[in-house]
């Protein structure tokens, strides 16, 4: 039996003290990833620092220039709002098609964000993973069932996925994420929240110990009332993606002004196709410029026997979000 | 001394911060917090077993009545409800968030009563399916509409289901039977009884059920 500790603060500050204190705790907010994960054996924390009576971080506006999201909004509350959706369908839409209601009402918004890989090996204690025990191997690379592993970003220690949905949407919308702690507050583009495996596949986040993400910032632009989130599963609801895109378009009356592509389901992080978004730019958007954006934005895909499909599949899923959007962005034209 | 371990709000039991070296460290840095618990399992086990007199209090309200209960702090919210308070109307299917067997409404929101500490439920409303009918016991709607839809066969998701299927209702995502479909996915059926379980909620929904 373990020590563990529960603190629940009703402070930013005094959340920020208990973190950094010297006890190895982690933060708790909805609890959706965490105790799952206490449950399988894959964390186990000395303590947690539940966040969620810090009421203060439950806000969310949408101004005109600016959306700016509290970390402890429910994924639910935002993801129901009218407004948003009207402003920026894909933002909404990443956020209805992820998890159940049930999960989307406990989740909240910063912890989705930082929401763990669904890799079954990562998971089940059992098999090697270098990302829950640096060194141990892999057990996808060896020989393991990969069809739910990434095709982007991966590396010779990892091919975990990442499995979010609403991160697309905010790499796509250059998101930024402000960061609290006991030194005071930063500010990192969104971009940069999740790094690459590497060697180093246990270090997921640039977070550092001790720090607490308070809030999510989108600047408004104007693809996002031409946006749109597509999801491609196994089945039509609550199940995680095999391949999805978060895209947006604005034009200037036929050429795209404005073009934003970003895919989930097949890479480690969250990912921005900057190579297909500068195909479409300054250019017409039809039926063939958009899939010929799907196939670059996934031609340096690097897969494994399980997870080849996704090549073609995330090209189609690219190519269709585009479709949806440049119908969107000309509604609005 | 049941008198000393009553909770009070805000204020940390002295007992559990003479106990630990972790929760006398959440002290001497002052924190102010709803629950502060940390205790050394290992040596409460050693004494036979983790002593009741170490665990932490919460109050829930549940179905209208106020319960205090002392939860040892990993226990989940539906094991507080099946274990300690006795309530085994709530099901547990998976234990991992993935089947809704153990739906509850939380402050009125249907969450996965699996995934949610005891301890963060502190002060919170729970309504569980024990919860629905009235006092003489008159069944709710939608358990109504559920026997009168065969909404279900080995009934072991129901009471999930019902918890879910009114919050649907509640939340106004009744509209089409699509939309009553995709809000239901967190729930899984086995049996798959699921065009019965949609019927029902149009059913209610509609206000064609006698409760």
């Amino acid at each position: 039996m373990n020590n563990f500790s529960y603190l629940r603060p009703a402070t930013l500050d005094d959340a920020l003290r208990a973190l950094g204190d010297g006890e190895r705790r982690d933060v708790l907010a909805g609890g959706t990833t965490m105790v799952d994960l206490m449950k399988l054996g894959v964390v186990d924390p000395e303590g947690l620092v539940d966040i969620t009576g810090i009421a203060s971080l439950e806000d969310y506006e949408l101004g005109d220039e600016r959306l700016r999201f509290g970390a402890l909004a429910r994924m639910s509350d935002v993801g129901d709002d009218d407004t948003l959706a009207a402003r920026c369908p894909a933002l909404t839409e990443s956020l209805w098609k992820a998890a159940s209601v049930q999960l989307r009402h406990a989740a909240r918004l910063g912890g989705n964000i930082l929401q763990r890989t669904r890799c079954p090996y990562f998971r089940d204690p059992l098999y090697a993973c270098n990302k829950r025990e640096p060194g141990s191997g892999c057990a996808a690379l060896d020989g393991g069932t990969t069809d739910l592993h990434a095709i982007l970003g991966g590396s010779d220690s990892c091919v975990a996925m990442y499995p979010g949905d609403w991160a697309q949407a905010l790499i796509a919308f250059d998101a930024v994420v402000e960061i609290a702690s006991a030194a005071g507050t930063r500010r990192i583009d969104f971009a940069d929240l999740h790094v690459l495996p590497g060697d180093t596949p246990q270090i997921e986040t640039a977070l550092e110990a001790g720090e607490i993400v308070t809030a999510i910032e989108v600047t408004v632009s104007a693809a996002m009332k031409g946006s749109h989130y597509l999801k491609a599963r196994d089945r039509e609801s609550y199940a995680f993606a095999n391949a999805s895109a978060a895209v947006g378009v604005a034009l200037d009356g036929d050429t795209v002004s404005e073009v934003r592509i970003a895919l989930g389901g097949v890479a480690s992080v969250p990912w921005r196709a900057r190579a297909a978004e500068d195909f479409l730019m300054d250019g017409p958007l039809d039926e063939t410029r958009a899939r010929e954006a799907g196939r670059i934005a996934l031609s340096d895909a690097n897969p494994l026997e399980g997870s080849a499909y996704k090549i073609e599949l995330g090209a189609s899923v690219v190519a269709g979000a585009l479709m949806t959007a440049l119908e969107r962005a000309q509604q609005e034209g | 001394m049941p008198d000393d371990r009553e909770p009070q709000p805000g204020v940390s039991r002295r007992r559990f911060l003479t106990r630990s070296a972790l929760a006398t460290g959440a002290g001497a840095i002052g924190l102010k917090t709803h629950i502060v618990y940390a205790d050394d399992i290992a040596t409460a086990t050693d004494k036979g077993g983790v002593a009741a007199d170490a665990l932490p209090r919460i109050r829930l309200t549940v179905n209208g009545h106020q319960r205090t209960l002392a939860v040892e702090p990993r226990t989940t919210l539906v094991e507080a409800l099946r274990d300690t308070l006795g309530m085994t109307g709530t099901k547990i299917g998976c234990n991992h968030g993935q089947c809704g067997a153990c739906t509850v409404l939380l402050d009125g929101r249907s969450v996965n009563s699996c995934l949610v500490l005891a301890l963060s439920a502190d002060g919170g409303e729970v309504t569980t399916i024990e919860g629905l009918a009235d006092p003489v016991g008159n069944l709710h709607p939608m358990q109504v509409a559920f026997s009168e839809h065969d909404a279900f066969q080995c009934g072991y998701c129901t009471p999930g289901q019902i918890l879910s299927a009114i919050a649907c209702i509640d939340e106004g995502h009744a509209g089409s039977a699509a939309e009553i479909r995709e809000y239901m996915s967190g729930n899984l059926c086995r049996c798959a009884a699921y065009p019965n379980i949609v019927t029902a909620i149009e059913a209610v929904r509609d206000g064609i059920v006698e409760g």
